[in-house]
């Protein structure tokens, strides 16, 4: 019954999943323990389809031990305890019942390192469509990848060279390679952790403007220690100190009239 | 002076000048030891080389020397008769001196000359010690006065010692390479030898092995034939059923223990894994041939199969088993250093963990991996004690693993062992043989070193 559902939803077009109005993920007073460590207290945030939504704070803050629990990629770390609920589409994504391999199929994440496998150019962009079973045949596949390098910008820069291994590529190039990777297997939404901090200016402003044009098709959450970046590519901001979440807002008026003394504060850089 | 006397009395002229060293040191600078260049330490250490280093070398070089000079004086000493004797019996009459002179067993009634001979060797002896003793001790006193003459505020002391001692790193590095190559020269030299007698191409690719040969002229046996192909193909059999067991257990192993074991199962479980490594090999030779080979040979009986009961399977089997740590522990290593973002990435796109080890871990460690298993292989083939005690010696030209085969290295053992002539052929392809063996680990390890190099650039 649940598998059948979340098979439903990726089998539909990006455009049909894009809901200008409701939340995509709701958070509700989620709590996340490293061993002793209380990093992440009662954080209730929605996430709107459509929309660019930024974390920002100072290090250690908790933005992306939460980003983190949007993909349940916080199963992998020994010794991690998360509590409280996170929705997506109105299902509990931490009910025992959602398959976690599927989950991820649909909430895609890029690192802050850029991590290609050690495969050519096509296989790392192919991976996930294979272990999903997304194309038919030789032909679907070749389409599949193709479309992913060009949505993520990269193809003109790699067509003749799709066998070369993707390590070979510049770290812009292999971020980018990163982000075709998880639009490849058709995600609703895409989570970026600190996509650009390995990066300099120039490709920097390439994947910034890559995630605004990605915007029209996904949900995306971007955790970025650059104000301007958040300023520059997202619709929402969410400022988060010691682990709790201080203020939520449009982008706009988060950095012109914030709310909160500490979120005013940190924009204005006196501290963090 | 005997000699360990010297090297005592050295070793205390060495540590008085370090004290007298550090001392003057002190006082060249007193109340402002950091307008020394180098710290009184290195003032001491200084002087102490200086009074030890040229004497010890001097005395090192007197004791390589020391015999062949006394050898040419005291046999240049005899009367004109001996000098036309032959090398041979020269070193039989060179033998009596010595053993007389020091005071061993002799032939009963020597020559009064060969007498003569054994005082002129006690006194070369003797003068000899007697000024080895003066020199050292004059070069040491003269090295220490000399360092310690030169102690001062701007002396670099310490760039000195430093120097000195990284002549003595070098020296220590260049003892283990000067025995490989010193291993491999007698190796080479002793085979050469073998191949005057025995043309490398029937070495090398002779069907039949079957080394004995008669001792004398008038003994009956076989002339002897050395083709190594069925030694060759034996050690392959066993190391290939050795490997059969090893790299698919190894693996598997390192796969659970760095991918799916609780810390606390893997901080049990490693170390246990490894103590296979630490059982003497002798052991698992009579663990393979008293438990192993007699259960093969009953469980092939069960279902009518003729077993030998010294079989390849059975040395394979536990040569395998003795394996396993040194495929899953560097597998493991390696595994491990496979960067955390490789798995993240494959989580993060829906792969489940068995795909993430089989498609991203497992194709990236795989450089390292077959180094790993090369390492193991190299060491299947090298290894003896296990093959003598289970495997047999007959030489049979088979691949039949339920039969008895032989390998290379207890060959080596077998024609080693015992008393033996070191010219005949018999013997001498004991060198041959270990020079292919040689060749062959060589080979070995150095494409494993090469493969696991490789993978290492990967991710730096």
């Amino acid at each position: 019954m649940e598998k059948a559902k979340v098979r439903d939803a990726r089998e539909m077009t990006p455009e049909t999943h894009v809901d200008k109005t409701g939340a995509k993920i709701r958070a509700i007073a989620t709590n996340v323990h490293y061993g002793d460590k209380h990093a992440l207290k009662d954080v209730t945030l929605d996430i709107r389809a459509g929309e660019v939504t930024a974390f920002i704070g100072p290090s250690g803050c908790g933005k992306s031990t939460f980003l983190r629990c949007l993909n349940r990629m916080n199963d992998t770390i020994e010794g991690c305890r998360v509590s409280g609920t996170v929705t997506m589409d109105g299902e509990d994504i931490y009910d025992p019942r959602i398959d976690v391999v599927q989950l991820r199929a649909r909430v895609g994440m890029v690192f802050q390192k850029p991590n290609p496998f050690p495969k050519s150019i096509y296989d790392n962009v192919a991976y996930g469509p294979r272990i999903h079973g997304l194309a038919a045949n030789k032909d679907e596949l070749d389409e599949i990848v193709v479309t992913s390098l060009e949505k993520a910008g990269l193809l003109a820069e790699v067509k003749d060279r799709m066998e070369a291994p993707g390590t070979g590529l510049s770290g812009g190039q292999q971020q980018r390679l990163c982000i075709a990777r998880a639009i490849a297997v058709n995600p609703e939404v895409i989570l970026m952790d600190e996509p650009c901090s390995a990066l300099d200016p120039i490709a920097t402003a390439k994947i910034e403007e890559l995630i605004d044009e990605l915007r029209e098709n996904y949900t995306i959450v971007i955790v970025t220690h650059s104000m301007q970046q958040a300023a520059r590519v997202s619709q929402r901001t969410a400022f988060f100190h010691l682990g709790e979440l201080i203020e939520v807002g449009d982008t706009e008026q988060i950095f012109t009239n914030p709310g909160h003394k500490l979120t005013q504060g940190y924009i204005t850089g006196r501290f963090g | 002076m005997p000699f360990s006397l010297l090297l005592l009395v050295l070793v205390g002229l060495a540590a008085m000048s370090y004290r007298f060293g550090t001392a003057r040191a002190r006082a060249v600078a007193p109340g402002r030891q950091s307008q020394l260049h180098s710290r009184p330490m290195y003032h001491g250490l200084y002087a102490a080389m200086w009074c030890g280093v040229p004497a010890l070398l001097i005395a090192t070089v007197w004791l390589m020397f020391q015999p062949v000079l006394v050898k040419g004086l005291v046999l240049g000493g005899l009367p004109e008769s001996y000098s036309a004797l032959s090398e041979a019996r020269l070193n039989l009459i060179w033998n009596d001196i010595r053993n007389l002179a020091t005071g061993d067993v002799v032939r009963a009634a020597p020559a009064p000359e060969i007498r003569d001979a054994a005082d002129a060797f006690r006194r070369i002896h003797a003068i000899g010690d007697a000024a080895l003793a003066v020199v050292c001790l004059v070069l040491a006193a003269v090295g220490a006065r000399y360092a310690l003459g030169k102690v001062s505020m701007s002396l670099r002391a310490r760039n000195r010692v430093e120097s000195v001692i990284t002549v003595f790193l070098v020296a220590s590095s260049l003892v283990a390479i000067l025995t490989t190559v010193g291993i491999v020269l007698s190796l080479l030299f002793e085979s050469l030898r073998f191949f005057a007698k025995v043309p490398p191409l029937e070495f090398l690719f002779g069907l039949h092995w079957s080394p004995q040969t008669a001792l004398r002229a008038d003994q009956v046996g076989s002339s002897g034939s050395f083709g190594a192909v069925p030694l060759f193909t034996g050690t392959l059999l066993i190391s290939l059923i050795s490997m059969c067991v090893a790299v698919p257990v190894g693996l598997m192993s390192a796969i659970y223990m760095s991918e799916y074991a609780h810390r606390k199962f893997r901080a049990v479980a490693k170390p246990l894994l490894e103590v296979l490594a630490g059982i003497p090999t002798v052991v698992y030779g009579f663990f393979a041939a008293l438990t192993v080979a007699p259960f093969i040979r009953r469980m092939g009986e069960e279902i009518g199969l003729s077993v030998a009961s010294e079989s390849a399977l059975a040395a394979g089997l536990v040569m395998g088993v003795m394996i396993i740590p040194f495929v899953s522990s560097i597998s493991d290593d390696v595994i491990n250093a496979v960067p955390q973002a490789m798995r993240d990435g494959a989580y993060a796109l829906g792969a489940t963990k068995s795909e993430t080890i089989r498609n991203v871990i497992v194709p990236a460690a795989l450089p390292g991996i077959v180094g790993g298993v090369l390492l193991a292989v190299s060491r299947a083939i090298g290894e003896t004690m296990i093959v003598v005690m289970a495997a047999g010696l007959s030489a049979n030209l088979t691949f039949n693993p339920l039969d008895a085969v032989t390998t290379v290295t207890v060959q080596i053992v077998t024609l080693l062992t015992g008393d033996q002539e070191f010219d005949s052929a018999k013997t001498l392809a004991a060198f041959a043989l270990g020079l292919v063996l040689f060749c062959v680990t060589l080979g070995l390890n150095i494409l494993a070193l090469h493969v696991v190099r490789k993978y290492r650039e990967q991710y730096e």
